[in-house]
């Protein structure tokens, strides 16, 4: 029972972590058709932000991770009307090769001013302590991380499904041409939810560095947990990211216990099986 | 910090993102020596494992800036600096052969990955060019080329000791947690060894997948296991930080659960971001930075006065001893121009007063003998450092005792 308990709790913290950082790029994939394989970037620029305004501005860690998002999400605006919006309707092939060349100078980038070490996102120490839930060891950071992001995925799915911002950006992902035949603004549209997008995964990368440490590398080294995330969910569906974050968590966590010398091989094999089943992810649909 | 970046250092930072194979010549001695000593330094100086060449690089150059010139004479070195980007066996390769036929090196120094260093084994041989293994630390390495000569550790020195002084110390089951690739497996098996032979007993060895994003199904397994002490190796670097703040959390220490592991485990530039995660446990290596000995001091003082507060770990002794062993052997062969007199000079190389203590190099394996500290992080005014407490002397590999060519 105990250890049920014990993957259960670290599997949502895992999925709270994986959801905060992939909802953004499911969306913006979706909505905009671009294959953003630098998506990372953002959630690594967030975390290191939330470092400097804690190191050199002296905020709480609280005030900071609060902060890092609106920081993140202007420059992923400027990132998106200065870079992003001229390869829309490109070739997949174009759009692979700009994002992945804008991950290696983000890399190089991050390289240049905070060195190639970690950097820590120092938080209160009370919130590292070990703390018992229901039996099992766990932190209250960890704690923190789920209640993040199911308030997130709450907020995301209320203001998706029951808003008219919401209807507006589904019904671009739906028929887009439709949809600017009935007069939306797409191109403001896609500027809002890019910034949203880059801010959650900057909110993700800001909170979530003690189980993903903020170095230069960060984009690649994380990129296929999101890219497996979006591509299990299906494109444009938060709900579907959700449910495959939980999946992919769940899968690495219980393989890596009961089955540790093949902990990833699992995880992948999965995916592939079931990408040859529905290539479309669980929630997509063929277009 | 972005006043740091000048247009200058952009322009830089530019052309190396391009993937450029960065060349910083260095010139040390007097400037009347025409042809100085060439010696090609394989580094990784971008990537994931960046920091590490930038610590050899710094150590390389601090020594030619401060010990060399006396050893040296009229002779003058010139350091070649090439970004082998990584355990790429193939890249390194073709910059060995680059630096032997167009750079016409007198040495390669670095060397920092194994597979890469086996990989330029057989074009050292050919080329007739001493190979100046600075970290690399597969055992079988240096059987491979006649030219090769080992100035950091086998994993197998550290490892096995571990074992043994851990079975010696009141630990009798152990549970080994190792990643997939091969220095762990030479871990696994270096330490299952030391421990059996002691007396100990290996409950179970479970191998982790070298991406691994969160290490607590592994340590929970752990848990449920309950043996004394939980010994790993894991790559270091960003997932040596979260290893340790998973085991705090599970609460592993509470349970009676001693960590121990190789140096790397506690590796002296990480140990700050591990903060009182790490306190407490056990490791073998072959030098801490807090390692209290004169010419440490003397180091310490030497790094931190050019340096600041960039931090530093057994990468830079390996290179400043490997880097000793190079002025040694082109002042003993007068320029380095007879690439077997170099070998001999090398092989004969020993040195009271290394930061790590006293080491010298076996002339029957080419590989080194020196001593193995076992270390506990204690904070000290609050932060972690690596404190030797024990000494096993003058160790030679113990795979190369245990397997004869």
């Amino acid at each position: 029972m105990d250890i049920v308990l014990s993957i259960l709790i670290h599997s949502v913290a895992f999925t709270a972590l994986l959801y905060l950082i992939s909802v953004g790029l499911s969306v913006t994939m979706g909505l905009m058709g671009f294959a953003n394989l630098a998506h990372g970037v953002f959630a690594m620029i967030g975390g290191y932000v939330a470092a400097t305004l804690i190191t050199a501005v002296h905020l709480p860690w609280w005030a900071a991770i609060a902060l890092a998002p609106f920081i993140v999400s202007v420059l992923g605006v400027v990132a998106e009307r200065v870079l992003y919006s001229r390869l829309y309707g490109k070739s997949e092939l174009d759009q692979v090769l700009f994002s992945i060349g804008l991950l290696f100078v983000a890399s190089a980038v991050a390289q240049k001013l905070y060195g190639p070490l970690l950097i820590q996102v120092p938080m209160p120490a009370a919130l590292l302590e070990p703390v018992r839930v229901l039996g099992v060891s766990t932190s209250s950071y960890k704690l923190v991380l789920v209640a993040t992001g199911a308030t997130v995925a709450l907020a995301v799915l209320y203001a998706l499904e029951r808003t008219t911002l919401g209807a507006m950006i589904r019904a671009a992902v739906e028929n887009r041409a439709m949809a600017e035949g009935l007069g939306l603004n797409t191109s403001l549209l896609f500027s809002g939810t890019f910034a949203l997008g880059t801010g959650l995964a900057a909110l993700g990368g800001a909170i979530g560095a003690e189980l993903f440490p903020i170095t230069p590398a960060y984009g690649f080294v994380y990129l296929v947990y999101f890219m497996i995330v979006v591509a299990i969910a299906g494109l444009g569906t938060v709900r579907g990211a959700f449910i495959a974050s939980f999946l992919v968590a769940l899968t690495s966590t219980v393989s890596a216990y009961f089955v540790p010398e093949y902990g990833t091989i699992v995880l992948f094999a999965a995916v592939f099986l079931l990408l040859l089943a529905r290539p479309q992810g669980l929630f997509g649909r063929l277009s | 910090m972005t006043d740091r970046m000048t247009r200058r250092t952009a322009t830089r930072m530019i052309a190396g993102a391009m993937g450029g194979a960065l060349a910083a010549p260095l010139f040390t001695g007097s400037a009347a020596a025409a042809n100085p000593v060439k010696v090609g330094m394989m580094l990784t100086t971008s990537g994931v494992f960046a920091s590490s060449g930038d610590i050899m690089s710094r150590s390389a150059r601090l020594y030619l800036k401060h010990d060399a010139p006396a050893i040296l004479g009229d002779h003058a070195i010139e350091l070649i600096e090439r970004d082998d980007t990584g355990p790429n066996p193939d890249i390194a390769k073709r910059l060995a052969t680059e630096l032997i036929t167009r750079d016409r090196v007198n040495f390669i120094g670095g060397l920092q990955w194994t597979p890469n260093t086996n990989a330029i084994a057989p074009v050292l041989t050919s080329g007739r060019t001493p190979g100046v293994v600075m970290n690399a630390t597969g055992a079988v390495t240096t059987r491979l080329s006649p030219y090769l000569v080992r100035f950091s550790q086998t994993l197998w020195q550290s490892c096995y000791y571990m074992g043994a002084w851990a079975a010696r110390n009141g630990m009798q089951k152990a549970y080994a947690l190792v990643t997939d690739f091969s220095p762990g497996h030479d871990a696994e098996a270096a330490f299952h060894l030391g421990f059996t032979e002691s007396g100990g007993e290996v409950i179970e060895q479970v191998r982790m997948p070298i991406r691994n994003p969160d290490f607590t199904p592994f340590l929970q397994r752990v848990l449920d296991a309950g043996p004394d002490a939980l010994f790993c190796f894991n790559p270091g670097g960003p997932q040596a930080t979260t290893f340790m703040r998973a085991y705090a959390e599970l609460g592993l220490r509470d349970r009676g659960i001693r960590l121990i592991g190789s140096g790397y485990l506690t590796s002296d530039e990480e140990l700050p971001n591990m903060g009182a995660a790490a306190d407490g446990v056990l490791t073998s290596h072959f030098y801490s930075a807090a390692g209290d000995r004169p010419a440490n001091r003397r180091f310490a003082d030497l790094w931190q006065a050019e340096y600041g507060d960039v931090l530093w770990n057994e990468l830079a002794i390996g290179t400043w001893d490997g880097m000793a062993a190079i002025c040694r052997a082109v002042a003993d062969t007068n320029g380095a121009d007879d690439p077997d007199a170099v070998i001999e000079s090398l092989k004969s190389f020993q040195t009271a007063d290394s930061p790590r203590g006293s080491v010298r190099i076996d002339p029957e394996t080419r590989d080194i003998i020196q001593n193995i500290y076992i270390r506990e992080v204690r904070m000290v005014d609050g932060v972690p450092q690596n404190i030797e407490f024990e000494t096993f002397r003058d160790v030679k590999d113990p795979w190369k005792e245990r397997n004869p060519a």
